[in-house]
């Protein structure tokens, strides 16, 4: 299977296979690479030439200490880098073995593709629960599938479904922090994305909602390549496979969570790890 | 003495009384004329408001029934009506332009200051312009009420687009990029996100300029012009409330005055409902 990125739509037939695919069986998950990233704001270089791969169905982890550029590579993946003013990206991003940045590609099919969710939880306020979740399919375009049904699988894998599912009426903003996180993770994944970035998902929330986050995403990754950003070393350590560790916009290293934790190549990562600095 | 609690001196509490006092001396400086005239017309307006007073146009005759407003409240409604039907669209784009794509260019910095500048140009400017324009050219027609609109219309425009501009700058961007996030093309993040969450502080912003509209009669004068009787047709020359009351004033029968008091005291009737209702819209509103 492979993702359409081209400008035309999907037919409905396309789209209704996808959708049973993506939302009923464990699909086989998209690889998205990093090739000689770099990004700027203005003149300041935020990502210095990273390579790196975000393997399908596993949870991939970036650390490292504020401004280290780990926001910026993030959002360089669904290219929101560029809504931005004054920013620019240079080398490349592959899903599967499309190129992101191709002039072919229309920026609101990568955004389909690749969901986000952001550090603070953000439902739109002047929508109910309900239409919240079903922002995803309306705001991007997507037909086919009923929409009921797909909020509520959606809001389901969002573990959110039982305790909303009598209320879908009401306004979103009423929902407490970490519901409100959990919604906005249902609106990222009723889009049927392939990859989810997560940019510091939990770091607004308390610890209980932060534990059913983490929950969620060892959920998530049996059907989406999942990105996580996080200054929570505990979180990485706890939510994630791999681990990426970044300082001063450069990638120093990455690799399996638990090797990057215990025994890292790179004495910068251990000393970062280990809490010296950061 | 505790040295870190020390005592405030008593030259200071002094000049801290002297301070508070002359302020709120100040702000009751400023209550008296505003008390005065709201009582004033208060006063005065009352005396002539009838059932009459509301249900006739007036007579024009210069002896017996003057008549009443009739004509000049629904030319004031229907001009303003037709006014905040053209500059509230078109001074929305302009905010939606300004905030939503132009942002920090030339052009938009330049649409800004001119934008700016319109907001201090006095009203009887745009009055000659649209005399100028659609009147003394002839190619038109002469005086209409629709060309009463285009000179409020003029005067609302920048009012409505700054007053939009900054309605939308408060809708927090964490929303406009959760929904590009999603994959929503530019156009529809903005009519299903940015426009429903602004839309309180939008209909607020509007409905100021509209009062501001209603009470104007130098961009009337020339556009729209003086008639006596109702007409429902913008396409010819409309009464006002604020001209009603320009040419009552200058009359030397005191029941002409007397109605001038009575039309002043419906404009700020109907002035103060309006406000009234922006005010529940903005506190409706769900940006802060």
């Amino acid at each position: 299977m492979t993702v359409s990125l081209s400008t035309h739509a999907e037919t409905p037939l396309e789209q209704k296979r996808r959708f049973e695919h993506g939302g009923t069986t464990m699909a086989a998950g998209h690889r998205v690479s990093l090739k000689n990233l770099s990004a700027w704001y203005e003149d300041q270089h935020a990502v210095k030439g990273v390579d790196l791969d975000f393997e399908p169905n596993k949870v991939t982890a970036i650390i490292g200490p504020s401004g280290c550029g780990k926001s910026t590579l993030l959002r360089c993946i669904n290219r929101m880098h560029e809504e931005i003013p004054g920013t620019r990206v240079e080398g490349e991003v592959l899903l599967d073995d499309q190129a992101l940045y191709s002039d072919a590609v229309d920026v609101t099919a990568v955004r389909r593709a690749i969901g986000m969710v952001f550090q603070k939880p953000n439902p739109f306020p002047t929508m109910s629960i309900f239409d919240n979740v079903a922002a995803g399919p309306r705001l991007s375009g997507t037909k086919g599938g009923d929409l009921r049904e797909r909020v509520e699988r959606s809001l389901r894998s969002a573990a959110l479904w039982d305790e909303v599912k009598d209320r879908l009426n009401q306004p979103g903003i009423g929902l407490s922090g970490g519901q409100q996180q959990r919604l906005c993770i249902a609106r990222a994944i009723s889009v049927e994305p392939e990859v989810v970035l997560m940019d510091e998902p939990a770091s607004a929330l308390d610890p209980a909602s932060t534990l059913r986050i983490e929950e969620l995403v060892e959920e998530l990754k049996t059907r989406y390549t999942i990105v996580i950003v996080t200054h929570n070393m505990q979180q990485a350590a706890r939510a994630s496979d791999t681990t990426a560790f970044m300082l001063d916009g450069e990638l120093i290293e990455a690799g399996p969570t638990e090797k990057i934790f215990t025994k890292p190549d790179d004495e910068r990562t251990e000393r970062y790890v280990s809490g010296k600095f950061g | 003495m505790n040295a870190v609690l020390r005592p405030v001196s008593k030259a200071r509490k002094r000049r801290d009384l002297a301070m508070r006092a002359s302020l709120g001396l100040a702000t009751a400086l400023a209550l008296v004329p505003l008390v005065l005239v709201l009582g004033y017309v208060a006063k005065r307006g009352l005396g002539a408001w009838s059932w009459h007073f509301f249900s006739t146009d007036p007579t024009g005759s210069f002896l017996g029934d003057p008549g009443g407003i009739k004509s000049a409240i629904l030319g004031t409604i229907l001009m303003v009506a037709l006014a905040t039907a053209i500059s509230v669209p078109v001074g929305v784009g302009v905010a939606l332009y300004l905030t939503e794509y132009g942002k920090n260019s030339w052009f938009a910095k330049a649409v800004r200051y001119f934008v700016d500048v319109m907001t201090g140009v006095p009203s009887i400017v745009f009055g000659l312009f649209v005399f100028i324009v659609l009147i003394l050219s002839g190619g038109v027609g002469g005086y209409a009420g629709w060309k009463g609109s285009v000179a409020l219309s003029l005067l609302m425009l920048p009012v409505v687009t700054r007053s939009a501009e900054v309605v939308l700058l408060l809708v927090p961007h964490t929303l406009r990029e959760s929904a590009l996030a999603l994959g929503s093309p530019r156009w529809r993040m903005i009519a299903k996100v940015v426009l429903p969450t602004a839309l309180p502080g939008l209909v607020t912003g509007s409905l100021l300029a509209v009062a501001r509209a209603a009470g104007e009669t130098a961009p009337l004068l020339f556009t729209a012009a003086i008639v006596n009787g109702t007409s429902l047709n913008l396409g010819q020359r409309m009464n006002s409330l604020p001209v009603q009351i320009f040419t009552d004033v200058g009359q030397a029968q005191d029941r002409l005055v007397a109605r001038a008091w009575g039309a002043a005291l419906t404009l700020v009737v109907l002035v103060l409902l309006l406000t009234l209702v922006a005010r529940y819209m903005s506190r409706r509103s769900r940006l802060t």
